[in-house]
């Protein structure tokens, strides 16, 4: 277990330094910051000086050891465009996107795995096949359309729902200003939730089904039936157990991808989270926060790996026992 | 092995069998899947009982309905497949007509089952603590700790050793026989009057076959429950039935006495199927075959569904079907028994070439 957790950190490790020289890269291929930060009057000592302040006279080697040495440290440098220190702006943002992330996130997979269950075990029904059916749209439509069409529906036409913005804030801490403490900020956050997680909730909701009714169809599923276990015990504790151990995976890296995407829901829906920084960002050819953005989802998508990845271990005790014993 | 003494401890159950004291009854039992094209005929006009304490060994060859009459009868069959006509009763009450709900009860407690492969039957996921503990609490009153106490008995009773520290394995961690003894004190757990083993032995070496069958036997005779064996090998049938219903094409063909029917067959198929067996009779120098293969469901001859590879056929089994007839000891379905105007039997050629 503890050798097996290992070598994932190492794997993990290995994909953050992989990921940290692109993010380094970048500073070397979009031109010279240094023009760019000093304007036009700036004479050859200034640049020099700047050069020097910002290390940029070192060797690539030495300059990439500092890049990393601040990485790992939460330290990305000064944002080209806002002269503040890009963790600082991050962080700002960061509440936003998670809050709205964790929300799509759980909508998602609370209502993936009800629906799954139920196309499955219902199979054939009318209900049923209409989700079915519309699980396909869901699939099929790109998010800004979704988001538009949500805003048409439910903010312009009923009037429902805030159309854009976070809503009012209060202060959890110094560093945290949730929005789901008041109403306004429970009302912002349901169109762009369900825009985020609507293609994710598809996704979930069709595997789910194929998982189960492959379960349902094996041997154990049966004999459990003729043990005298009622339907709901084995439906419901025997094959959404065993349904869940290839879900898991995909519902994993989901959520990595909810957070990298959660940028055009956040577009859509001028939600201010660091999606909308980032895009900011590529406008203004802002480095440090561009690279310090990719680090930052490069590092969510490893972390949620290496969960799922001990995730497994919990629920499939064939693994815990091969790898744990020998 | 030890064929004929066995046969001087059993009763002789074909003699008094009845309705009312049967464990399980069936009668005139069909079962249907339709389909695009028609509807498939699985299961024929099949009535046999199973007295208390007795074990009814099925044969057949492959898709000759032994399982399928199992799982009608526990009613677990994959659907569309469905009860079209006849009736299954449990000491003597209707079973056949219970809805899903009603039945649940039934499964476990009443009727216990055993499939094939031990190697399935568990869920990989969940201790076989957890397992038996979960069966033993859907049927009997008792709380977790008394579920778990009642646990370690049937793991001791099926021959589990220091089941104390095998509670909480997994599947995977027990061998196959270990996991057939698992699965055996799972379908024991609520003691049912009415076991059916479908190929419990199949899947399993030989040497642990002959366990297996023995810890079986066992169990059943300590609780007086009655077994219905489904299986295609003769070996397990003669070492533990007591008497044997023959299937072909999803009908009963033969039933008797487990010794006559291995050394006497009735029914033309029955006795080219005991010619084919190795071991069991005369060394040969090739085995016997019966010519031609049984036939599709979809394409079931007319008359006697054995006719076309008959060698006694004549043009009555053609066109009539005969039902069961008595014989001397059983009954067999095959106009060589017609009281009135029998068939006349022809001489039986070796295969030669």
């Amino acid at each position: 277990m503890l050798a097996f957790f290992i070598q994932r950190l190492m794997q993990a490790a290995f994909v953050m330094l992989v990921v940290a020289l692109i993010a380094f890269s970048l500073f070397h291929y979009v031109g010279d910051p240094v023009l760019n930060m000093l304007g036009q009057e700036a004479t050859d000592a200034d640049r020099a000086a700047l050069r020097t302040q910002l290390g940029l006279d070192q060797t690539i080697l030495v300059q990439f050891w500092q890049f990393m040495v601040s990485a790992v440290q939460f330290e990305f440098g000064i944002s080209y465009r806002s002269a503040r220190p890009v963790s600082e702006l991050i962080l700002e943002r960061l509440p936003a996107t998670l809050e709205l992330a964790i929300v799509s996130a759980i909508f998602a997979v609370v209502m993936g795995i009800v629906l799954g269950i139920y196309t499955a075990i219902q199979r054939g029904n009318w209900l049923s096949r209409f989700i079915m059916t519309a699980s396909l749209i869901g699939v099929s439509l790109p998010t800004f359309l979704i988001g538009i069409l949500l805003i048409y529906l439910f903010a312009v036409e009923l009037g429902w729902l805030p159309a854009f913005g976070r809503g009012q804030v209060v202060e959890l801490t110094s560093w945290w200003d949730t929005g789901l403490l008041t109403t306004s900020g429970l009302r912002s956050i349901i169109l762009p939730a369900i825009t985020l997680g609507l293609f994710q909730l598809t996704l979930i909701m069709r595997l789910v089904r194929a998982e189960m009714l492959e379960v349902l169809r094996t041997d154990y599923i049966k004999f459990a039936r003729a043990r005298g276990l009622s339907r709901r015990v084995v439906n419901l504790r025997h094959a959404l157990k065993n349904t869940m151990v290839p879900v898991i995976t995909i519902i994993g890296l989901q959520l990595g991808t909810i957070i990298a995407f959660a940028i055009i829901t956040e577009t859509v829906f001028q939600w201010p989270g660091v999606g909308a920084l980032f895009i900011t960002a590529v406008r203004f050819v802002d480095i440090p926060v561009m690279a310090a953005y990719l680090m930052m989802i490069a590092l969510v998508f490893v972390v949620i790996n290496l969960v799922v990845d001990l995730l497994y271990y919990a629920v499939d005790p064939r693994l815990r026992v091969q790898g744990g014993g020998k | 092995m030890s064929l004929t003494q066995n046969s001087a401890e059993r009763p002789d159950t074909a003699s008094q069998r009845e309705d009312t004291t049967a464990v399980l009854s069936v009668r005139n039992l069909r079962v249907e899947f339709p389909n695009r094209h028609g509807t498939l005929v699985a299961l024929d006009d099949i009535s046999f009982d199973i007295a208390p304490g007795e074990i009814l060994g099925v044969v057949g060859e492959s898709g000759a309905g032994k399982s399928m009459t199992g799982n009608a009868v526990i009613q677990l069959l994959e659907p569309p497949g469905h009860i079209a006509a006849g009736e299954v009763r449990l000491s003597g009450e209707r079973i056949d007509n219970l809805s899903e709900e009603d039945f649940v009860p039934l499964r476990g407690r009443r009727i216990g089952m055993i499939f094939q492969d031990p190697l399935t039957s568990l869920n990989p996921l969940f201790s076989i603590g957890d397992q038996l503990v979960e069966t033993i609490r859907a049927h009997l009153p008792l709380n977790e700790k008394k579920a778990r106490a009642k646990a370690l008995d049937l793991l001791r009773e099926v021959g589990i050793p220091a089941p104390e520290t095998r509670l909480d394995s997994y599947p995977h961690q027990f061998s196959g026989g270990m996991r057939q003894r698992v699965v055996i004190a799972l379908a024991l757990a609520a003691e049912p009057e009415l076991i059916i083993a479908d190929e419990p032995t199949t899947a399993l070496d030989v040497s642990v076959q002959a366990q297996i069958l023995a810890l079986l036997k066992k169990v059943c005779a300590e609780r007086g429950a009655a077994v219905m064996l489904v299986t295609h090998d003769m070996g397990v049938i003669a070492e533990t039935a007591n008497r044997v219903a023959v299937m072909y094409a999803g009908r009963l063909i033969e039933i008797g006495p487990v010794d006559d029917v291995i050394q006497r067959p009735q029914h033309p198929y029955t006795e080219g199927l005991m010619a084919s067996i190795p071991g069991l009779g005369a060394r040969r120098e090739r085995l016997y075959q019966i010519e031609g293969a049984m036939p599709r469901l979809a394409a079931i001859p007319s008359g006697c569904a054995f006719n076309p590879r008959c060698p006694h056929a004549a043009d009555r089994c053609r066109q009539e079907r005969p039902s069961l007839l008595a014989t001397s000891q059983g009954q067999a379905a095959c106009w060589l028994h017609d009281p009135v105007n029998p068939v006349a039997r022809r001489p039986l050629q070796e295969t030669s070439s």
